[in-house]
């Protein structure tokens, strides 16, 4: 999985590549942190009949946080990785995908995934394939009928129904 | 537990003809509208899941309920997960959990808040019982024997092999160390059937694991049972090895090790439902146990076959968690406050 | 040759029509639940298993091993076509299969995959087949810290392969430690790194992760670079099939070191996971063509492919010889086992001679129905790539979420899957490896276990890691895999001088 991309066009704008680097090393270094601190909690030494259970996780939160902050400084003082981490405009792209997403996950709690579903692949179909109403709406509810049968009706793997459930009439 | 025992055998045939007829009168009695969640707090595989299927399939197979029963799984923080999730759904008449040991080991040694007042208790299906095994190669033939030589060894030199930690088998284990003076290295493995495998290829030194999880072994010869941690013999005469039979294996009572320990397989609903769906899950259990399916699955692995409900099942839970408080104290288990 | 009779005998119980019939129905069932992620093939055997009840145990076996041998197939679908791994083992599938459906090869990567997944299967029959006595006793000798020194030598034959930013390898593989040691501690009982949230308690399941990272992650990226997925465009023919077999004898080698690892694996029982693991890191260790892998060689579809598929299906021996189930699936199907009143062990061998042997003769029936269904579907698998991206992706965002609830029927669950999701896009850009940080996750808690039972063992004494020649030479073995990159610099740098 090589870096192909945000690579040679530093001049346009948008998130470099330096500034992702720092937040995410900052992150890690957070998480790494956040381990050490349960583990001393747990115990972490090597007692007579071996480790104690934060023993492992201990010295992992330790790595992470060195080579996090090596990652850090790096990004901080080394050489300059130039470069775009990602444009405005293919940012936008990402974010029309992922924003729709965490609404449907939302949409997931609320009222449950085979609604949400319908609705979720209605709506992208519409707004990022420009297809027409009618079409998009017919395909996100036959895809939401055919898991629906799948699920509930022969595999018997209830999914989550919602806190509204507005499928509740059906019985399942 | 002998007294409890006599108890319900009595009451058995009573409560079974009163859900009999509480099923059939004329008044409209309480039925599922929607399939039943059947949660089982442990993983696939092992012995509330393979009760739970089997229950399942007998449900499915006779027709006994117009809904049908979906086992899940959420064995998840040693079975928390599942408690947890039936704490929180108060109300709900379509969802029952099967417990085993966990309903008392896993919030008294983690913490994790959930007990089973939280629960309406349904019905006891049956008690599992634990077994004292060492591998048939080696020569020690009765628990006292084997338990000297523990004794000789001096402390954690022997190794004892389980199902998890701070759950029963370690409990079990506990109990034993108390009883005799002894002192084992306990191991925990995920699942009954590992350590059965674990104990024919010698890598621990014996095991308490339930008849069905040692079963197979035994009868190839590889295993050889010691003693039974229950204050009877097992009622099953049929011979299961070349030369013997579930009955013939000692209590470890008469062994001189003064330890029973016997693991609840009962059924739990959320609180604050109606008796009337109690009273219908009662029913259908009751149906359960009535199956060749359910009688030969009890055989074949050596069930206790004790059936309770309502009151007494509440007292007999009562009693257990008071009994377990006592041996996590006494083994340390604990969780820090 | 009295394996070859009861064989016989065997084929002749399996091959009636209605078992014929139910075959077919399992092997395409099995697919369906392999390529839904979640849904695997443990939850598809568990789910059918009550319908099997009124069935004579024979054809009930056959059916729902052929689930199995389905799902096993299935899992390779969504790696190749869309970098979703449908099932633990199918990870590794990904690394180069994904890059090659990219390339517009998908058909290709497909044939590939399901050819190799075939010839492990049928190499672990035919060693089920006649070595089954002999392979039950082998299994006896892994006890925890045997288990441990395979662990050991999966993460060895797979570290120290990559060429990203050393700390970031570091980093992302002590991510993924960490993320398998949230939760309940198998040793002490202990709650771990869950600051008590009890939701966490159940862990970061491998599935949701790889979900979110590889297929979340992707669709993120895809996006990026417009509305679509490469390798859309790919002709598709169906002779894409038989000008692949041309390609794949040269591979012989590597699918026969496959085989063994993958029976190995199976049986001991590590599981198909590390097998295909480990079977990918030493195949990319022993190829000449290694550096070039993860770009979309054949050779490292057919590596983790053979030894999943042998490991899948090598599993079910000492389920069947011991009682001890090689893998989740085989733990479902031993529940069945006992429902249908027979008992698995040392004696089913001898008490239930049709059932042992009509078993047996199905695997390898099963596994070439299996193979017939999957390669007349290649290039319908493959035509898969051409739906629009605005349609397949909200599909697959769908499927995906499915998938992630389905692991443990929790909500969270699908909220973490976005969040990985999140984090694989920028892991991806910022050249933080994922593999070794799923490995790591997939593992790790395993082989901590392993780890802590074998100290309790030896009461902290380490050297019970080189304490009889078994686990000694499995450690060894992994120290030399560890080192490998360095001897073999050591010996190119004596070639030069010389």
């Amino acid at each position: 999985m090589a870096d192909k991309h945000g690579s040679d066009s530093a001049t346009s704008a948008g998130i470099s590549v330096q500034t992702m680097e720092i937040v995410v090393a900052l992150i890690l270094f957070g998480l790494g942190g956040m381990v050490v601190f349960d583990s001393s909690r747990l115990g972490f030494r090597w007692v007579e009949d071996g480790p104690q259970a934060g023993y492992f996780p201990f010295y992992i939160g330790v790595f992470i946080c060195v080579s996090s902050l090596v990652t850090l400084a790096q990004a901080l003082f080394g050489k300059k990785r130039g470069g775009v981490f990602v444009e405005w405009a293919p940012l936008r792209q990402v974010f029309s995908v992922l924003v729709p997403a965490a609404i449907f996950v939302l949409g997931i709690q609320l009222i449950g995934i085979y609604v949400a579903a319908a609705a979720y692949i209605a709506v992208f179909m519409v707004w990022l394939g420009k297809y027409g109403w009618i079409k998009s709406v017919l395909l996100g509810v036959a895809v939401s009928a055919v898991m629906f049968m799948m699920f509930e009706v022969w595999f018997k793997v209830p999914l989550f129904k919602g806190g509204y459930n507005p499928l509740g009439f059906l019985g399942y | 537990m002998g007294i409890q025992r006599a108890f319900s055998r009595g009451l058995l045939p009573l409560v079974a003809a009163f859900g009999l007829v509480a099923a059939s009168g004329p008044v409209a009695a309480w039925e599922p509208t929607k399939p039943v969640e059947f949660i089982i707090p442990a993983g696939t595989g092992g012995g509330a899941d393979q009760m739970a299927r089997l229950i399942q399939g007998i449900v499915a197979k006779h027709n006994l309920m117009k809904q049908a029963l979906i086992p899940v799984n959420k064995s998840g923080g040693a079975g928390a997960e599942g408690f947890l999730e039936v704490k929180a759904a108060k109300g709900d008449p379509h969802k029952i959990i099967i417990t085993l040991s966990n309903l008392f080991t896993t919030p008294m040694a983690t913490g994790v808040p959930f007990n089973w007042k939280d629960l309406t208790p349904v019905a006891m299906l049956s008690l599992d019982q634990f077994v004292l095994w060492v591998n048939a190669e080696d020569p020690y033939k009765t628990a006292k024997e084997y338990l000297d030589a523990v004794k000789k060894g001096g402390p954690n030199t022997f190794k004892m092999g389980g199902t998890g930690s701070k759950q029963e088998d370690q409990i079990v284990t506990a109990a034993i160390e108390k009883a005799a003076g002894v002192k084992f290295t306990y191991i925990p493995f995920k699942g009954g059937g590992a350590v059965a495998t674990q104990l024919v290829g010698k890598h621990v030194n014996s095991s308490v694991n339930n008849p069905i999880e040692a079963v197979a072994q035994w009868r190839a010869g590889k295993l050889r049972a010691l003693c039974v941690f229950d204050s009877v013999r097992l009622p099953y005469k049929n011979k299961v090895t070349e030369t013997q039979a579930w009955g013939d294996i000692p209590t470890c009572r008469e062994a001189g090790v003064p330890t029973d320990y016997v693991m609840l397989r009962g059924i739990f609903m959320p609180a604050g439902v109606s008796d009337d769906v109690v009273k219908f899950y009662i029913d259908l259990f009751t149906k359960v146990r009535a199956t060749p399916e359910w009688k030969k699955f009890m055989e074949d692995g050596a069930f206790n076959q004790t059936f309770m409900t309502g009151k007494d099942y509440a007292d007999w839970v009562a009693k257990a968690e008071t009994l377990h408080y006592g041996l996590m104290k006494d083994a340390g288990f604990l969780a820090k406050k | 040759m009295e394996e070859i009779n009861a064989l016989f005998h065997g084929f002749s119980v399996a091959l009636t029509p209605f078992n014929l019939l139910l075959m077919f129905v399992g092997v395409t069932l099995g697919v369906l639940i392999g390529v839904l992620p979640g849904l695997g093939g443990a939850n598809g055997i568990a789910i059918l298993l009550p319908l099997t009840f009124t069935m004579e145990p024979t054809s009930a076996v056959i059916m729902l091993s052929c689930i199995y041998w389905g799902a096993l197939f299935g899992g390779a679908i969504t790696s190749i076509l869309f970098n979703i791994p449908g099932e633990p083992w199918s990870v590794a599938t990904t690394f180069d299969g994904y890059p090659m459906a990219q390339q517009g090869k998908a058909g290709e990567a497909l044939t590939t995959a399901f050819t190799s997944s075939f010839i492990g299967a049928f190499f672990a029959v035919v060693m089920i087949t006649f070595l089954a006595p002999l392979v039950a006793k082998f299994a006896l000798q892994f006890g925890p810290p045997e288990f441990f020194a395979v662990f050991f030598l999966t993460f060895c034959s797979f570290i120290g392969m990559g060429k990203e930013p050393p700390f970031k390898i570091v980093a992302a593989m002590m991510l993924g430690f960490a993320l398998a040691a949230v939760g309940i501690d198998t040793v002490t009982g202990q709650l771990r790194l869950i600051f008590g949230w009890h939701e966490l308690m159940r862990g970061f399941d491998f599935l949701i992760a790889v979900i979110g990272l590889f297929g979340i992650g992707e669709i993120l990226l895809s996006m990026e670079e417009g509305l679509s997925f490469s390798g859309r465009t790919a002709k598709i023919d169906p002779r894409i099939v038989i000008a692949t077999w041309k390609k794949l004898p040269k591979f012989w080698l590597t699918s026969l070191r496959s085989c063994v690892i993958g029976c190995w694996m199976g049986i001991t029982p590590g599981g198909a996971t590390p097998a295909s693991f480990m079977s990918y890191g030493i195949a990319k260790r022993m190829s000449p063509d290694g550096a070039k892998f993860g770009t979309g060689m054949p050779e490292g579809v057919v590596a983790p492919e053979t030894a999943a598929h042998a490991a899948g299906t090598a599993a079910l021996l000492p389920m069947i010889s011991l009682g001890i189930p090689g893998s989740p699936t085989a733990a479902v199907l031993l529940g069945g086992l006992l429902i249908w009143g027979l008992q698995p062990g040392p004696l089913l061998f001898v008490e239930q001679k049709d059932f042992v042997w009509g078993l047996i003769a199905s695997m390898y029936l099963g596994n070439i129905a299996g193979l017939i269904i999957v390669l007349t579907c290649v290039p319908l698998f493959a035509a898969i790539l051409r739906v629009p991206f605005s349609i397949i992706a909200p599909v697959i965002i769908v499927i995906c979420a499915v998938g992630a609830y389905t692991v443990h029927n929790a909500m969270l669950d699908i909220w973490l899957m976005l969040l990985f999701g999140v984090a694989g896009y920028a892991f991806k850009k910022l050249a933080y490896p994922l593999a070794p940080l799923v490995l790591a996750l997939v593992l790790g808690d395993q082989a901590e276990s392993a780890f802590r039972q074998a100290m309790l063992m030896s009461q902290g004494d380490v050297s019970i890691f080189f304490s009889n020649g078994l686990v000694g030479s499995i450690m060894a073995l992994g120290l030399l895999m560890l080192l490998w990159p360095l001897l073999s610099k050591l010996k190119a740098s004596l070639l030069r001088q010389r």
